[in-house]
């Protein structure tokens, strides 16, 4: 990790996250971001982490990159997954478990298309 | 099961219904028939599937495909394409577009996001995240271009004030640190956030814990403190956890430790987690945990500000109040302050959780009525039924009831109106919740977490414990209400720290807008609300009784008698009043009396 | 070695390895204390015994602060521990008939350990995970959402 000892070395990381974030976007990479707060984990999140993860791996599926993070504030909804594909708009789905979760990474991730019945508004 | 090889969800939303929604269903149903497809997909009713505006539409499964714009007459010709050649009717489908979710977007149009900015946007594990957003530009503001006084009168501007309750202006509280003579000082931040039903700060540790790191960094700098404390509760493990990680990858970073940034300002932070003691929110109890000692108060003053930790001035803050401090010096005490009232300044988070759709975390500008919070951001009371109190400010809070819900919420309204902000629970509660039930779990809850210190709070909130126990079953005397009146304003005026002085208002504030529900458990013996299970009864009415033997059966002690085919009995006498009879009848025959 | 001598390894290691992680000092007790507990299950007398010896700091003290947290116990627990949120939010949306129900299944009250050390079943304040209420918590962790007919499920996953 770079220390930062002034201001423009600050500007420095900042412009070197943007420029990775951009990069995930412009290369069309697939990102799927679960809610990992405590509610998620009570709602679940994990399960659903963990069965995005083996289905990614049996699958073979490559491009994809799987992050968290936390609490949307939506808990009647948790589990909550987020799908970026590219520079697209980040779409929201609750209450996934492991079934929707596949068929998300499915029609979404692998189709293009977003899965509405699941979508949820923010 | 039935299989079907294709479903059909036809949105029957209000929008959809006016276009003939329902035609087109009778015309796809029709159709079915027709062709004989009918025994494969099945056509069911749902909501909001996104494309109302140019409805009617409905949803094809497994495929996904969403179809727009549809007429009766428009449903052979779908009909035939889909379902019997297997195309897809490009001509009906609706556009994937980005819109989509704008237009289901609007019922949180009233939240204003500052303190939650980040949250669920970043990953609060990697830093680098939350320097993207400008994470750490404000203390790179403060530690090379603004003295202490001048981020003392920029927090002054902004007008922002303590978000943990009491609303004291945070300027004062740094100005008051950094004034009190001392070769040592201290910040601390409060994370004890123990009121039920308030996980706000939970939610920004879990989620942006960098934002309260930076905050606290730049409290530091303006009241000359060299250490700080995170004291956060024990039962929030994943907060601890993600807090620690994140001090520590700003430690890496240069972020925190010695000479920040390159400047001659060194700041450390350390996480303290509690142990389970509500009274530890208490900014004077939760210093004497830190020190390794009984959550106990001490009596203030002196203040912490003058003789706080280990005896040295301390400026100890809530999650919340850190959280803002980045934003106002990094956009101006002039934005901030254009949100909200005259008083209050800026934005709060609550806690929306009980009887109503949306529960979570919302953050809205101060100012915004309840009705504004309870029915547009929360979407409205669950299962439509009428709403009864909102309980504001945490157990020691109030319950306010429906004649409240246009009042205006910042820290003077709500005090004025019997409840308090407190750090921004909100319960709301339908008609069937029994206020008087309400009162007694919210002072089984304060005594229980009485510390014990002072007399007033640990036996007067055991006596008015036992007095709304008794009412409850249905063992209220004449003279009840009086003496809990007296008890509270005994308990409120003589006990020495904050939960002692707010233990009362639970049942003060019942008392002043739901007192006739007392009187109705005291005097007639009846629970108008058929909550308290001494004061009502389970009665099958003879004309709905089938006799099929269904509560009988599943009556676990047996009250229930009665031949089949005939009308049934429940003796109160045996009965324990669980319920179950009324869950299990199939014709609603058992009513609650 | 006998079951007691054992106990007393176990007892010092446990203390040792808090000492070494915040320090020996008195301003540390409340850390330690937890992370004894954490790992012993409880907070045996032996423990504390050992804690002010090595603190400088009279057991009185310590047994003040012990007994004063909810989270720290000064008597054996089960082997697994159920918390469950007692507080409004979880009680108007169903926490009632979901404590009935855990009360019945474990056949426990409110701080009771069974006879046999397996369950030890406890209220705790609110978790804040109120928007996912009921709570309960086994061990390390939290179920959201739960309802009655579901904690037979839930329980099961802890016996085998």
């Amino acid at each position: 990790m770079p220390t930062i000892n002034s201001l423009d070395d600050l500007k420095k990381v900042r412009e070197e996250a943007l420029r990775k974030r951009d990069l995930k976007s412009a290369s069309g990479q697939k990102q799927i971001i679960i809610g990992m707060g405590t509610c998620g984990i009570a709602a679940g999140a994990r399960e659903t982490m963990k069965a995005i993860l083996e289905k990614i791996e049996r699958e073979n599926l490559t491009g994809i990159s799987v992050t968290q993070t936390g609490c949307i504030g939506l808990c009647e909804m948790e589990p909550i997954v987020q799908v970026q594909v590219g520079d697209s708009q980040r779409i929201t789905y609750g209450k996934v478990t492991n079934e929707i979760a596949a068929q998300i990474i499915d029609k979404h991730i692998q189709g293009g298309e977003i899965f509405k019945e699941y979508m949820i508004n923010l | 099961m039935k299989y079907f090889r294709s479903h059909v969800l036809v949105c029957v939303d209000p929008e959809c219904l006016e276009k003939g929604a329902h035609q087109v269903m009778d015309s796809l149903n029709d159709e079915l028939v027709a062709t004989g497809l009918i025994g494969e997909i099945q056509v069911l009713e749902t909501s909001r599937i996104g494309g109302c505006a140019s409805g009617p539409e409905f949803m094809v499964y497994p495929e996904g495909v969403h179809y727009v714009g549809l007429t009766p007459d428009d449903i052979p010709f779908l009909v035939d394409e889909h379902f019997l050649k297997g195309r897809i009717a490009t001509k009906f489908q609706a556009p994937v577009k980005k819109i989509v979710d704008e237009e289901l977007s609007a019922p949180t149009a009233k939240e204003v996001r500052i303190v939650l900015r980040n949250c669920g946007i970043i990953d609060p594990e990697n830093i680098e995240d939350y320097i993207a957003q400008d994470g750490y530009m404000a203390l790179a503001k403060v530690l090379g271009e603004m003295s202490s006084d001048d981020v003392l009168t920029e927090m002054k501007l902004s007008g922002l004030r303590g978000r943990g309750g009491a609303g004291f202006p945070t300027h004062l509280k740094w100005q008051f640190t950094r004034d009190s003579k001392s070769d040592l000082r201290y910040v601390i931040c409060n994370a004890d956030e123990g009121d039920p039903g308030a996980f706000m700060n939970r939610r920004v540790l879990e989620s942006d814990p960098h934002s309260v790191i930076e905050g606290m960094a730049i409290a530091a700098y303006t009241i000359g403190a060299r250490y700080g404390y995170v004291y956060c509760r024990a039962e929030y493990p994943i907060a601890v956890r993600t807090l620690n990680l994140a001090i520590n990858q700003a430690k890496a970073m240069g972020l925190l430790g010695e000479n920040i940034m390159g400047t001659d300002f060194s700041f450390d932070l350390e996480v303290r987690m509690g142990a389970g003691a509500f009274v530890c929110g208490e900014e004077t109890a939760l210093m004497n945990s830190i020190e390794g000692k009984r959550g106990e108060p001490r009596p203030r003053p002196p203040f912490p500000a003058v003789k706080g930790l280990w005896d040295k001035p301390t400026n100890i803050n809530n999650v919340e109040t850190y959280a803002n401090v980045p934003q106002i010096i990094l956009k101006g005490a002039e934005w901030f302050s254009s949100f909200g009232t005259e008083k209050s300044k800026g934005t709060k988070t609550f806690a929306l959780a009980g009887d109503i759709n949306h529960t979570g975390l919302i953050e809205v500008p101060f100012g915004i009525s309840l009705r504004e919070i309870i029915y547009d951001v929360g979407k409205g009371i669950k299962e439509d039924k009428a709403f009864k109190a909102v309980q504001t400010g945490g157990p020691m809070g109030g319950c306010l009831p429906a004649k409240d819900l246009d009042l205006s919420v910042d820290y003077e309204a709500l005090i004025a109106a019997g409840s308090m902000m407190g750090s921004g629970g909100m319960v709301v509660m339908d008609e069937g919740t029994c206020m008087v039930d309400i009162a007694r779990f919210f002072m089984d809850f304060i005594q229980d977490e009485s510390c014990g210190k002072c007399t007033p709070c640990r036996v007067g909130t055991k006596r008015i414990l036992e007095i709304l126990d008794r009412i409850c079953d249905g063992k209220g005397m004449e003279g009840d209400i009086e003496l809990l009146e007296e008890l509270c304003t005994q308990v409120k005026s003589n006990s020495l720290c904050g939960l002692g002085q707010g233990a009362p208002n639970p049942v003060e504030s019942t008392l002043r807008h739901f007192r006739s529900e007392y009187e109705a458990h005291i005097f007639d013996k009846k629970c108008p609300a058929k909550v308290c299970k001494s004061l009502i009864r389970y009665e099958i009415q003879e004309i709905a009784c089938t006799g099929c033997t269904v509560c009988a059966r599943n009556c676990p002690v047996d009250a229930i008698s009665g031949e089949r085919r005939s009308p049934h009995f429940i003796d109160p006498d045996v009965c324990i009043r669980c319920g179950i009879c009324v869950q299990v009848c199939n014709f609603n025959a058992i009513e609650v009396i | 070695m006998t079951m007691e001598a054992v106990f007393m390894t176990e007892i010092q290691a446990a203390v040792e390895k808090a000492i070494l992680l915040h320090g020996e000092s008195r301003s540390e007790l409340i850390p330690i204390l937890n992370d004894v507990n954490h790992a012993l299950g409880y907070l045996p007398a032996a423990a504390l015994e050992e804690i002010s010896f090595r603190l400088k700091s009279p057991r009185s003290a310590l047994f003040s602060v012990a007994s004063f947290y909810h989270m720290l116990s000064t008597k054996p627990r089960g082997e697994h521990v159920i918390q469950f949120c007692e507080s409004a939010p979880c009680h108007v949306v169903g926490g009632r008939e979901v404590w009935q129900t855990l009360r019945e299944q474990v056949g426990l009250e409110d701080g009771e350990t069974s006879a046999d050390g397996k369950w030890s079943l406890i209220t705790t304040s609110c978790l804040g995970l109120c928007g996912v209420g009921p709570v309960i918590v086994i061990d390390e962790d939290a179920y959201g959402n739960v309802k009655p007919d579901q904690i037979a499920d839930i329980l099961a996953k802890y016996t085998d």
